[in-house]
This record gives C-alpha cells, structure tokens and sequence, in this order.
C-alpha cells in the first residue's frame, strides 16, 4: 500500500461533500469535502505503488479544468487511469447536483 | 403512400426493458432502494471515516465505510434500518467496524420495538464470511449480529436479501439461517463453506469447484427456494425486491421459524440414504415429502 | 473393539458429569448429560469424534447437520423443562474441529442445522439459563460460533492446545494467498489474527483463563478445581443459592 499527496492552487469556491466508489477490484472511492485552506489537497491509498508519475499526470489534468478548493480523498484499489479520471468527473457532477 | 405500422411491444418484453437490476447497484444504492423514497439517512457515513484499524497495518486499503452501509427511514410507511454489505470491497467480509454497524443496526431497531416503536430491519447480504484480515475479531462481533437478530426477531420480522453476485456465505449465512423470511434471485447463492473451500478440505471428488452449474444446482436461488430454505423466489429487479419485502413485512411473523423446525429437519435427514450423494432434485423430492 | 475415539472433550465431559453422554436418539457425537455443580442440577454438552456418523464428512467432532439439530432439539428441551423452575446452568465443553465440510451438508443446508443451534443457545441465554462455554481443546469457525459465541460466559484453558480461531492456519494461508509464515509474521503486530489463547484472551471475550496441570487427563482434583471455577461464575453461583434466574438473561448486547 502506498500513500501520495499532492496540492494545487484553487480559486477558492468550496464545494459540496459527495462520495463517489467503491473500493473494488479496478475500482477507487473517492471523498469530496471542502478544503480548510484556499487550496486543493490530494490524499491517496493506493494498493498499487510505483505509479505517483502517473497519479500526478491524471490530476494535473483534473486540475486543468476543476478549481474548486477541495479535499479529495481517494481511496484505490488498482484503477486505471481512465477509470480514476472517471471516478473524479463523477465526484464533480455529483458535488455541484 | 405507404400506410405507417404500429408495432406493439409484448408486455413481457416492455417489462424486460424497463426492469432495473438490483444486483448491479452498490450498497448505498441497495438500502436507498430498499427504503422509501425520500426517507434514507445513513448512520456512519463515508465521511464519518470509520474504516477498519486492522487492514492498513497489512498493507490493505480500507474503505470509509467498511464495506457495510447502514440507513434509517421508511419501508411501507412504517420506522426501518437497512442494512447492505458491499459485496465488492474485500468480498463483503465481516471485519470489526462493519460487523458492529451490523450489530448496533439490529440493536437500534431491538430498542426500538422494546420502547413501542415497530422498527423493521432488513439485511441485503454480499458476503464471504469472516474477514481473515480481522479474523477473531470478526468472529466475535459475529457472535455479536447472532444474539441481536434472535433477539429482535421475537419482536418483529427480520429479512435477509441476497441477490448476488457476491452470494452469502460463512458465518452470513447463519445469519440468513436466523432470519424470519430469506429473498434470493436466481443469481444468488447461499452456503455455509464455498465450493472452494470445501474442495480444499474434502478433495474434488467430494466437490468440483470448477463446475458453476452444480454449484448454482445445490446452492443457488432457484434449488434454496424450492428446497425449502428461501421464502421467495425473485427476478434481478429493483422494484420486484423492494415489494417483496413490503409484502413479507405485511405478512407478518412467519408461522414458525426456521431454526424451530428441528423436528422437521431431523425426520428429512432420517429418511435420507447417506450412504451416497444426491441430485438437487432428489434433495427438492426428499424435502416436499417430508412437508406433507 | 470399540467405536468410541478419545479426544479431550470427551474425557473432560465424563470426568465433569460423570456420564458418558450417550443420547439417543441422535448422532453418537453428541454428548448430552445432566450433572451436578455445588447441589443443583446443570446440563452438560460436548461434541466428540464419531466414526460411525452417518455423515462421512462429520466423523472428528465437527459441528455437522446432525449435531445441529438434535443439540437444537436438546436445548429446547432443556428450556421447555426449566419453563417454570430454576433455569438450570448449560455448560457446552468445547472441543470440536470446526463444522463439516461437505457436499451432503450444503446440500440438507448445514447452514440452518448451524443457526438453529446458535438461536437455541440464544433463546436459552435469554431465558436465563447461564450459557457456559468450557474450551478445553479447539473451537475453530462454525464450531466457535455454534458452541461458544452466544454463551454468557467463555472459559478456556490456558494451553498452546487450546486453539480459537476463525479458521486454521493452512487453509487461511491459501485462501488470503501468504505463507504460514507471513500470517505468523502479521500474528505479531495484529493480535486479531493469532493463534495462541494468550492473544486471544487480549481480545477481552473470555471471562477466564483458567491454568489446568495436565489438560490431556483430567484427575480427581482438576476436575474439582474446573468445577470450583463454574460454581464462581457470578450467574452461576445466582443459580446454585437458589436465584429461579426468570427474566435475567442478558448479557454485554451492544449499546445496552
């Protein structure tokens, strides 16, 4: 098991909580809260280790677009990057319903 | 002018169309389904992070929840508590946290019926068993979900569900074993020891865990119900699960529980020849003769 | 030549009831006796290895279909008895391998043979017999919880034979997919997960550890310091001064 973080800068608006997953095989659950800062903060424990680069390059990617200043929680059991991309997209939508 | 045909759908295949699977829903959405619309309010929610202690020491990603979703609200009107294991996350196996949401869940709804207050609980079961991870732990808080459904259901009906595909097994199935009413699907299994469990110990002579039709054909929805261990028999649909509740529900207590038919099941187990196996069909006929 | 296999169990229920348990009608494993602790009248129960078990999958003190229902017949039996009386003590002396595994037993639903029995300990408990469970060898799985998980009280010896688990070491090895040593290397920092009755008793389930010399063969007087430390259980000993027990069956419920 591996834990990563990341941050990011955020424009402030803080978003509704939302919980999106399961963690399943090939699957994640993620937690959506509002962060406490006027930053966005990435916690992650995956069950697989050695793929930070690859973490980093979905959420840069996320983060191209969301702004809010959130807390997300990701909890990870072997999703690819195309479902944890997703996962997120879900976690938005499901936050800003 | 060509003149415009009306096609008519068959009803059973308009149905078909607008069937929604229960299987395909995760736990949240299991126990929203089951509680009336509207009414679901979740009690130690993901974001009350109370995951499990034990799986991060092992190097296991827990869950926020723990792989068991428990929510109040309504069923036909009436105060309920749902409770869903999530059969995806570690095999919907019963570790501290989530065996003890299970046990304070019946404990509420015992309190509650003790007070006047008719709470109705039912269990929509995903589950291996104990969680080898938590192993004594879960066994004892097992113990635990044991003594509070014997003891809420002298109150009032306690249901199980079990759709697949996870099925129940291990100590949950004891559980359902201790239930007023079992609903399965087809699609579901309930068993004591899993195929390869029991091919481990016993050899695959004694039980070939590869083979999925005869394993559905002793322990499946289907043989269970006809079998005499499931009450009702369902298609995989939301709908069709949630009114075969309610309609359990209306019916009341059983007119005896399952685990009071000792002298039913001693007199089926007399007349049955142990000296060789049997078909799942000879199990059905062996059972609806001693039903007479 | 004889049918009886010996096993711990066996030898402890005789030597604390005196009897040899034989109840017929029903499987030659299950051991049911009356006994006596102090004055009163208790109930002794106990699973021992029968080769001639109509069941080939449960002849090694496994709980099978058979020792579930007619324990389940037993107990009711029992509490039918003590309806309107003294609610006498039920004291279960646990060494049973684990429940049966096989093909005939999923078929007849052990699982219900299992739940009727534990409902009947249950249903006992609440009726205010104090439920005893007494391990003197294994109680491992659905044994465990047949026998021991709706007692009021458990009692374990203190003795690397004496083993309570989940499931036994081999087979959880491969169904967790590690090694026997890597559960043992876990085992040390996840006291959940050991083996040893030390670890166990850390888990805060056992009411007693109780040190017995020679658990293999119970004498005169370590049947006599067992039956000392019955007689001291506080709802025990309620019994035994006469207390009819009516209504008195609780026990740690969660959020009572």
């Amino acid at each position: 098991m591996e834990n990563l973080s990341f941050e990011y800068s955020a424009s402030g608006k803080k978003p509704k909580r939302f919980h999106v997953g399961v963690v399943g095989s090939g699957d994640l659950e993620i937690l959506l809260e509002p962060s406490k800062d006027s930053m966005a903060h990435v916690t992650i424990q995956t069950s697989v280790g050695g793929f930070e680069g690859t973490w980093k390059a979905v959420l840069d990617r996320f983060f191209e677009r969301y702004e809010e200043a959130a807390n997300i929680e990701i909890h990870d059991s072997g999703a690819t990057p195309g479902t944890v991309a997703l996962r997120l997209q879900q976690a938005v939508e499901g936050s800003r319903a | 002018m060509t003149e415009s045909v009306e096609y008519q759908l068959a009803p059973e295949v308009l149905s078909l169309s607008n069937r929604r699977s229960y299987i395909e829903l995760n736990a949240r959405a299991r126990a929203t389904q089951l509680l009336d619309p509207g009414t679901f309010h979740e009690l130690l929610d993901p974001f009350d992070r109370v995951e499990s202690p034990w799986l991060p020491l092992q190097g296991i990603v827990p869950q926020s929840d723990d792989g068991c979703v428990v929510a109040k609200g309504r069923i036909d009107g009436k105060p309920a508590v749902v409770i869903a294991m999530e059969g995806k996350f570690q095999g919907g196996s019963i570790g501290e946290v989530c065996g003890m949401k299970m046990a304070m869940a019946f404990a509420l709804a015992r309190q509650d019926n003790e007070k006047g207050i008719p709470t109705r609980a039912v269990l929509s079961l995903e589950s291996g068993g104990v969680r080898l991870q938590e192993a004594n732990i879960g066994e004892l808080v097992i113990a635990e979900i044991y003594a509070e459904l014997v003891a809420l259901r002298r109150h009032i009906p306690v249901i199980v569900v079990i759709a697949g595909s996870t099925g129940c097994f291990g100590g949950m199935s004891l559980a359902a074993g201790l239930a007023s009413y079992v609903v399965m699907t087809r699609q579901a299994r309930l068993s004591m020891n899993g195929p390869e469990v029991i091919e481990l110990e016993a050899g695959v002579e004694e039980l070939d865990a590869s083979n999925k039709p005869f394993i559905w054909g002793y322990c499946g929805g289907a043989q269970r119900f006809a079998a005499g261990a499931a009450d009702v028999l369902v298609e995989d649909d939301a709908e069709e699960i949630t009114n075969a509740v309610k309609a359990l529900f209306r019916q009341g207590q059983p007119a005896q529980l399952r685990s009071d038919k000792y002298d039913q099941y001693i007199a089926f187990l007399s007349a049955l020849d142990t000296s060789r196996q049997w078909t799942a069909e000879e199990i059905c006929k062996a059972w609806k003769e001693g039903a007479k | 030549m004889s049918a009886i296999v010996t096993s711990r169990g066996r030898k402890w229920f005789e030597a604390l009831s005196g009897s040899d348990g034989k109840h017929a009608p029903g499987p030659g494993s299950l051991l049911i006796a009356d006994g006596v602790l102090g004055k009163e009248k208790v109930a002794y129960i106990a699973l021992a290895p029968d080769p001639l078990s109509r069941f080939p999958r449960a002849r090694a003190a496994e709980v099978g279909v058979e020792e579930g229902w007619y324990g389940t017949k037993a107990l009711h039996q029992v509490i039918e008895a003590d309806r309107n009386g003294v609610k006498r003590p039920i004291i279960t002396v646990v060494d049973s391998k684990n429940q049966a595994y096989g093909r005939r037993e999923e078929m007849v639903g052990i699982h219900l043979a299992g739940a009727a029995i534990i409902a009947a300990y249950a249903e006992a408990r609440m009726a205010g017999h104090p439920v005893i469970a007494l391990i003197v060898g294994r109680a491992v799985s659905g044994s465990f919880l047949a026998l021991c998980g709706q007692a009021n009280e458990m009692i374990a010896f203190d003795d690397p034979e004496v083993l309570i688990h989940a499931m036994y070491k081999d087979a959880a090895a491969r169904i967790t997919r590690r090694t026997v040593e890597e559960l043992d290397k876990l085992s040390e920092k996840i006291v959940p997960m050991a083996y040893d009755i030390k670890s166990f008793n850390k888990l805060g389930g056992l009411f007693r550890l109780v040190d017995v010399a020679a658990p293999d063969a119970p004498s005169e007087a370590t049947a006599a310091q067992v039956k000392a430390v019955l007689e001291r259980i506080p709802n025990v000993k309620a019994r035994l001064a006469g207390a009819a027990g009516v209504g008195e069956g609780s026990r740690s419920y969660v959020g009572q």
